[in-house]
């Protein structure tokens, strides 16, 4: 994850409190996605970042995850995501994700 | 319970994914309070 | 009448003590974690001359394999030879280090590139060998210097190192004691931009034989800035590199819109051409050191070779049409507007379902596009995906919503309508233009009728807008008729008499 992105990140979670953020992703594969993942709540895995050893353990979703589109209104979720929905493995997305949230997400 | 309903929500988007301010629209009809929105760019 | 695509330079220089040196993953390494394991590690996942020249992606972007030819390949292809590895192709070449570094020391015009004695006496006879050099270019080459000066320069002066084989070969100094925009570091970078384009314009006019006299204008759409503390990014890299090549007749300016450039430059170029403002427009880029080894870090943990190791450059000429080249549909232009929005079916729509829809033609009756070309033997070990793969399917998937394909066709689609990547992730050059060269010739020897080339930017990246940003253009095949410089006498008096007779008509039933 780019460098900035991580220190707003941390600066957010020590702003509102971990317990109140969550992390929507958008990445348009599954080992991206749980890269992503995995630098919110166990750390940047690339050792680069402010958040390298930093265990945030944020609630983290991909936004094709199906608890996230039941929220959103499905007018708006089929024009931003719809297309989308057809191009990305959303089945492999969704298991990296749940990985990674079973294992390092802390709220 | 809603995940997104009330929460402080940062979206790391993807350029040849789904765009940050796509993220946006859809999260906020949720009642999530956007407080960053960014896109990356792997390429 | 449309201008016309009168033949592409694509070429690729080899750096790969450059990757250490300059590449901003390692150099942000060498910041935050100076003694990394990954910095380590870099040396021996570097790849060799005869390797890189032996990589079929290389082969294909110079011209000695065709897209086609690369996809009968299964990936990965870094570890597979290619069946050609030749220096030379069609369409360009693929020079060494050396040489590019000496290269690099003949488009500096303002003594700030040097070049050590011994390094200067065994490359020197090899740039005088060059095919394509002017006179000119080797009346640049500067005698050597000591070790000992370079050494001073790097250590004391805030000098660029130039390294060959892991020896320190040479600077490029600080053009200024305050001014950053002047730093070694920004003038060796556009120094790297510089000659990649000129070897690239060298190449373009070797490709399409035109006379160097005749280039009115270049567009220079490469992603680096030009320019001192009062102004930036003033540019003029366009006008910089025909300097060198001897485009004495040429004028040109910068075109500058993140990976989309050089999309926009071929538009603005076919316009001015169309227009009759100019007869011949090239538009050029050359590379970008920043992005070596960008995603070395993911290469090296899966123990492969580092791929980004290669500056890319490419030219193409716009011409008035010749009847023959393909033709640029100058009024058949996508674009991503202010107000488009950044869901990805509304970019994809307005870069590709938007002016066909004005044309009356369906997304599947454009039989190529060439959207983001990336190499997926880069982007996939990355967890970046088959970019390309990735854009054919958003297209596809629009036809789907657009009830022009069928759900199960999205995947055949790729195949039938798109190319697989080959081009090195060089930001700007992977965009769209790789493939206007052979797509070109793929139009001329009758295998398909038209193309579309899209480009797309992240403009989010400069901060000063969340806006996404693309363009298109489609190029097809060549009605046949030809501009016709002048009216002869003879025109001109049929002319006059069907006005006549006309005019003679309406009179004629004006009294009925």
């Amino acid at each position: 994850m780019d460098l900035e992105n991580q220190k707003r990140v941390k600066d957010f979670a020590d702003q509102y409190g971990p317990e109140n953020i969550v992390v929507m992703l958008g990445a348009a594969e599954s080992e991206a996605s749980g890269l992503a993942a995995e630098t919110v709540t166990a750390g940047d895995p690339t050792f680069a970042g402010p958040l390298t050893n930093v265990q945030l353990g944020l609630k983290v979703y991909h936004i094709c995850e199906p608890e996230i589109k039941a929220e959103v209104n499905a007018d708006v979720y089929d024009e931003q995501v719809g297309m989308m929905e057809m191009v990305m493995d959303i089945d492999s997305i969704c298991e990296e994700m749940n990985n990674i949230r079973s294992e390092y997400c802390k709220y | 319970m809603s995940i997104l309903n009330g929460k402080k929500v940062i979206i790391i988007g993807d350029r040849d994914g789904v765009p940050g301010p796509a993220i946006e629209e859809c999260v906020k009809t949720a009642g999530a309070d956007v407080v960053y929105s960014a896109t990356e760019c792997f390429v | 009448m449309n201008s016309v695509i009168k033949g592409a330079g694509y070429i690729l220089a080899f750096t790969p003590d450059m990757v250490m040196q300059n590449g901003t993953t390692q150099t942000t390494e060498k910041i935050v974690n100076p003694d990394s394991e990954y910095l380590k590690k870099v040396p021996e996942h570097l790849r060799s001359y005869e390797e890189v020249l032996a990589y079929m992606p290389n082969q294909t972007y110079i011209g000695n394999m065709t897209p086609d030819e690369l996809a009968t390949y299964e990936q990965p292809w870094y570890d597979k030879k290619a069946p050609v590895c030749d220096r030379y192709g069609k369409y360009g070449e693929i020079m060494p280090q050396d040489e590019f570094l000496m290269l690099m020391q003949i488009c500096d015009v303002f003594d700030l590139c040097h070049l050590e004695k011994s390094f200067v006496a065994a490359v020197k006879p090899k740039a005088e060998a060059h095919p394509l050099y002017t006179e000119d270019m080797i009346a640049k080459i500067k005698d050597g210097v000591e070790l000992s000066e370079i050494e001073h320069f790097v250590n004391d002066e805030h000098a660029e190192p130039l390294y060959h084989e892991g020896k320190l070969v040479g600077y490029v100094k600080r053009a200024h004691d305050v001014d950053t925009n002047l730093s070694a570091h920004v003038i060796h970078e556009n120094l790297v931009s510089k000659a990649s384009c000129v070897l690239s314009l060298l190449h373009l006019i070797k490709a399409t034989g035109i006379n160097k006299d005749e280039v009115d204008y270049v567009i220079d759409c490469a992603e680096e800035a030009c320019g001192d503390m009062n102004q930036r990014g003033g540019g003029n890299f366009a006008k910089a590199a025909a300097e060198v090549v001897g485009l004495t007749s040429a004028s040109g300016s910068d075109v500058r819109a993140f990976c989309a450039a050089p999309t926009h430059a071929m538009i603005e170029a076919a316009a001015l051409v169309k227009s009759g403002t100019y007869k011949n427009v090239v538009v050029c880029a050359g590379g970008c050191t920043a992005k070596l080894g960008m995603n070395g870090k993911d290469h090296v943990k899966k123990d492969m070779p580092i791929l980004e190791d290669m500056i890319g450059g490419f030219a193409v000429l716009v011409s008035e049409n010749d009847g023959v080249s393909p033709e640029i549909a100058s009024d058949m232009c996508g674009r991503h507007t202010v107000g488009t929005g950044s869901s990805p079916q509304a970019v994809i729509t307005s870069l590709v379902a938007t002016p066909l829809d004005n044309h009356g033609l369906k997304i599947p009756d454009i039989d190529k596009y060439s959207p983001e070309m990336q190499n997926p033997d880069i982007t996939k070990p990355a967890g970046a995906g088959d970019v390309p793969l990735a854009n054919y399917k958003m297209i596809a998937a629009l036809a789907v919503k657009r009830g022009e394909l069928q759900k199960a066709d999205i995947a055949n689609f790729a195949t039938e309508h798109g190319l697989v990547g080959w081009a090195p992730t060089q930001g700007h050059i992977p965009s769209g233009v790789p493939a206007v060269g052979p797509l070109c010739d793929m139009i001329k020897e009758g295998k398909i009728n038209n193309a579309m080339i899209i480009g797309k930017g992240s403009l989010f990246l400069g901060r000063m807008t969340n806006l996404f940003d693309g363009v298109s253009f489609i190029i097809q095949k060549n009605s046949g008729k030809a501009e016709e410089s002048s009216v002869s006498e003879e025109q001109i008096k049929s002319l006059i008499a069907k006005a006549m007779k006309d005019f003679a008509s309406t009179l004629i039933a004006d009294a009925e």
